[in-house]
């Protein structure tokens, strides 16, 4: 099964600024993705840990109401489903552990962990994430949005020099 | 002003999400080899995509109040808090770089069948938990520096939206030419047929 070309970068930049601007003109607000996995934490807390959880003055909060009754929630949900319905489509859905050719499973593995946990860390840190500050602050040409943009991309390139054999 | 609608239902999100979702897919962004490919330089999609999708969208926003549809200070707008925005920018930058998402697209890698997508989420969850659990010494960090409330590129610079898209735009269009170049020297960049070429034999 051969899978289908993706889109040139210009043409999907165009539908996802489409995307934004329409989820801008239906809920006044842009689109996000690491608030899901903030609620998601505070469910699984309530779940293992339900009085330390409660007793958080982060996660306390969420764990007031249902964490997971919230926009962000059927969003993400969607883009997942959006995100399936791409792969399926275009050929492109294949189980598999994604890596470099140099790189062996575990250590794959070890930092897809690693990167995640300073992404969660990041992304409470700055009030957001890439979709969340970088792409609609930066829509809504918000300060914040282009502070976290450029350390992002200096962080990148930072740590790319220092990985780059593992993805080679 | 008829915009913003200001309907954060089930059907707005789940509309909402599936056309990110589906966007992020076709753009390749499930593949975590084509995604740090932007810090090697041999793909600049990232770069391409971010850049182009944030400038229609802000020219959308914009021409929406030039006619009235749209009213000003009528969507939301993230109050800056500089430090905390610029060390998570990093700790998120560093975590993309090492793990190969962000939390968007390892959505859209895990719907395309990436175990990797998985653990990451799993990572973003502990760290998540760690920030909680470290909230007290963190704090002072998390609100240290805050700027204006809702602060954009034309309160700091006093520079009309037109010309800071207009601005935006001439940026992009370098970065276009720049990465563009440096994807022919690289041999980039990452294509379909070359993510997906072994992909059964893979594992």
């Amino acid at each position: 099964m051969f899978p289908r070309p993706f889109w040139s970068p210009l043409w999907a930049g165009i539908a996802l600024g489409l995307a934004l601007f329409l989820t801008f003109v239906l809920t006044g607000h842009g689109l996000g993705a690491s608030g899901f996995f903030t609620r998601l934490t505070a469910e699984a807390g309530q779940w293992l840990a339900p009085e330390l959880t409660a007793a958080n003055r982060y996660l306390g909060d969420y764990v007031r109401g249902e964490p997971l009754q919230a926009w962000i929630t059927w969003e993400v949900l969607g883009a997942f489903v959006g995100a399936l319905v791409g792969a399926l489509s275009g050929r492109r859905f294949r189980p598999q552990i994604e890596r470099g050719p140099s790189s062996g499973v575990g250590s794959r593995l070890v930092l897809a962990l690693v990167g995640g946990v300073l992404t969660g860390l990041g992304a409470r840190l700055a009030r957001g994430c890439t979709s969340g500050l970088g792409l609609s602050g930066g829509a809504a040409l918000a300060v914040g949005g282009f502070v976290f943009l450029i350390c992002f991309f200096a962080a990148g390139f930072l740590f790319s020099f220092i990985v780059r054999r593992y993805w080679q | 002003m008829i915009w913003p609608l200001y309907d954060s239902g089930i059907a707005a999100g789940l509309l909402a999400g599936f056309l990110f979702g589906f966007v992020l897919e076709n753009a390749g962004f499930g593949s975590p080899r084509k995604l740090t490919g932007q810090f090697r330089l041999e793909d600049w999609s990232v770069f391409k995509v971010m850049f182009t999708a944030v400038i229609v969208a802000a020219l959308l926003l914009w021409l929406s109040k030039q006619m009235g549809l749209m009213g000003n200070g009528s969507y939301y707008v993230p109050s800056p808090f500089y430090v905390a925005m610029a060390v998570g920018g990093l700790l998120i930058g560093a975590g993309f770089a090492i793990g190969g998402y962000c939390p968007g697209t390892s959505v859209a890698g895990l719907a395309g069948g990436r175990i990797d997508a998985f653990v990451f989420m799993i990572g973003m969850l502990l760290g998540t938990a760690l920030f909680a659990a470290w909230f007290g010494p963190l704090e002072q960090l998390y609100l240290a520096t805050p700027g204006p409330e809702g602060q954009t590129l034309m309160d700091l610079t006093g520079v009309p939206e037109w010309l800071i898209i207009l601005a935006l735009a001439a940026l992009a269009w370098g970065g276009f030419r720049l990465g563009s170049t440096l994807e022919r020297k690289l041999g980039g960049p990452y294509q379909a047929s070359d993510l997906y070429r072994e992909s059964n034999k893979q594992n």
